[in-house]
């Protein structure tokens, strides 16, 4: 059958798709926070101090700060990947959730534009969780944290559209590991979480231009060191492109799945 | 055609590759009306009523609802209607309350509007009780009911059910009957599938036997019954031993027309019931005489074998 190809409308309906989940998480706030802060305090006090004792310094700053500001980058991806894949599949296709939404007035459009929203606030949610820790660590401070919520919230859209097209592929559960595998693991491993990436072979550095993560660490790395990112514009176009060009295949495909 | 067509098809058409699932078929629905489809698995119900909410992309023939064409106002169509699916889909981090509440907003309704509203759908469903309890916790004909009147909350003028009361007891079936022909009298438009024939008996004025995606015959549930079976028939049922030239015998001479299902013999007749002493006398069989109803036109017209 023919694709319905045409551009998604952005409307205000997604704000009550959006409403919905944070409805939902709100009833599972404490667990939810728990992780948020529990994972990465282990992250930070264990790597952070553990092997910030060897190593002192990275790129000029403490080993605990460069990898704090890594961490922040890659939960956000983390978290954005696994709403978009596990939250939005068990919506999409065991609860019917979505089935109930399209029989109310709104449609694939408003649906998908609502859990990127979503996916991207909890990105923000996770991502500002160790801003705090870091903070409280004393690896991270400065005013010019701010700027991370409008990147962390970017970065979030932009790791949400490619995991809803997954769902919107995947016939069950396990499909996903495929994509964390052979792309999420990857990027945690190749895109500058851990060290800078110009140790890496030439070849494994220009790839890694072409993945979001390195973007997303350039920008949050300088913010919240205290610098200042250089770049912007080209790192900004990256992860915008990927939420876009994400968010238009993701409507695609969840159209295909669901009107037929 | 009459002015007051809530729903209106023509040559409505889905096709699946070379799969006609519904095939050039035509109706009009009135306002108050409650129209019925009616046919085996498969018949293409459910693939008609994702049409009608815009789920399920036209191939071919035209469909309007409101007099508003679906392939291009189908949400503006949806906020007039209610639709209650042929599997649940509650939200299940809801409560029962907040399943309406919520529901409520994706139709943009105000929060004190709904604050007063979600009382009285939970009465109407009967689930006052179970407001704050969520879905998992309730029986599959509470969450029926839950289904039913979360379709209302939009007050819809159009509310759509699919196979309603499958699997449910006679207790809630009877009472989800009661709401439909409750809001009918409200002026309510309602249109159902149903496998049961004595729910399209009982609530529908109007309805459509379909099969294979065709249509096979249309009219009140009086009307159909006239037109396609005798008034009465007699179901024989072997225990043993029945001969069958004997039985064959017997309603050749009564004027009956003799089915076969299993190890049931149908004699429909005008009048059965003079074949009943015959029948009596055999020990080894029963027997039941009744009046015939839509389940002997429905199988009389969609056959009597086995769906898969
Ligand atoms: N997406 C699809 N692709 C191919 N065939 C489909 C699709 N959806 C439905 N069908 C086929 O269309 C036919 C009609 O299905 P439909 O669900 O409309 O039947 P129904 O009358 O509602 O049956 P039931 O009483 O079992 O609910 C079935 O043969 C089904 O296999
Ligand atoms: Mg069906």
């Amino acid at each position: 059958m023919a694709l319905d190809l045409r551009v998604p409308r952005l409307r205000s309906a997604a704000i009550l798709v959006l409403k919905r989940n944070i409805k939902v998480w709100r009833k599972l706030i404490g667990p939810a926070l728990l992780m948020n802060f529990g994972e990465p305090t282990f992250y930070l006090l264990g790597l952070g101090f553990g092997l910030g004792a060897y190593i002192g310094q990275m790129s000029d700053m403490p080993y605990l700060t460069f990898l704090a500001s890594g961490i922040i980058a890659s939960s956000a991806m983390n978290t954005a990947s696994f709403e978009g894949m596990y939250s939005v599949f068990t919506r999409m296709d065991q609860q019917g959730t979505y089935d109930a939404m399209l029989a109310a007035p709104l449609d694939c459009d408003d649906i998908i534009a609502g859990e990127m929203l979503w996916c991207a606030t909890k990105s923000l949610i996770s991502g500002v969780a160790i801003v705090v820790v870091a903070g409280l660590l004393g690896a991270i401070g400065g005013w010019q944290l701010l700027w991370l919520i409008p990147v962390l919230f970017l970065v979030g859209l932009c790791f949400a559209g490619p995991a809803i097209v997954m769902s919107a592929l995947s016939p069950s559960y396990d499909f996903f590991t495929y994509y964390f595998t052979l792309v999420i693991t990857p990027m945690f491993i190749l895109c500058g979480v851990f060290y800078p990436t110009d140790t890496l072979p030439q070849a494994l550095q220009s790839f890694t231009q072409i993945l979001p993560l390195t973007h997303a660490v350039a920008l949050v790395r300088p913010l919240a060191a205290g610098g200042e990112p250089g770049g912007v514009v080209l790192h900004l176009a990256v992860l915008a492109a990927y939420a876009l060009v994400g968010f238009y295949l993701a409507v695609v495909l969840v159209r295909r799945r669901l009107i037929r | 055609m009459r002015g007051d067509a809530v729903i209106s098809a023509r040559g409505l058409t889905k096709r699946y590759g070379a799969d006609s699932v519904v095939d050039r078929v035509d109706f009009e629905i009135h306002r108050g009306q409650c129209f019925g489809f009616l046919g085996p698995n498969g018949a293409g119900k459910t693939t008609t009523l994702r049409m009608i909410l815009g789920h399920c992309p036209i191939t071919e023939g035209t469909l309007t609802v409101f007099g508003q064409s679906v392939a291009s106002q189908a949400k503006s169509i949806r906020q007039r209607v209610g639709v209650v699916a042929q599997t649940d889909n509650l939200d299940p981090d809801f409560t029962v309350a907040e399943n309406l509440a919520v529901y409520g907003t994706f139709f943009g309704i105000e929060p004190a509007q709904l604050e007063k509203r979600i009382p009285e759908l939970l009465d109407f469903a009967d689930l006052r009780a179970k407001a704050n309890v969520k879905p998992d916790a309730l029986s599959g004909g509470m969450k029926r009911r839950l289904a039913f009147v979360r379709a209302l909350i939009n007050d819809p003028e159009l509310i759509v059910l699919d196979e309603p009361t499958t699997g449910l007891d006679p207790q809630v079936r009877h009472l989800l009957w009661g709401r439909v022909r409750e809001l009918t009298r409200r002026g309510k438009t309602i249109l159902l599938t149903t496998h049961y024939l004595e729910e399209a008996e009982r609530l529908c004025d109007e309805l459509i036997i379909m099969d294979h995606g065709r249509i096979l015959d249309r009219g009140s549930p009086r009307a159909l019954t006239r037109r396609h079976v005798e008034a009465e028939v007699l179901e024989i049922t072997d225990c043993g031993g029945l001969d069958e030239s004997w039985v064959a015998q017997l309603s050749a001479q009564a004027g009956c027309r003799l089915e076969r299902v299993g190890d049931t013999r149908y004699c429909y007749s005008n009048d059965a019931r003079s074949m009943i002493p015959q029948v009596e006398s055999h020990r080894q069989l029963t027997y039941l005489h009744r009046p015939s109803n839509l389940e002997d036109v429905f199988l009389r017209l969609t056959g009597r074998e086995l769906r898969n």
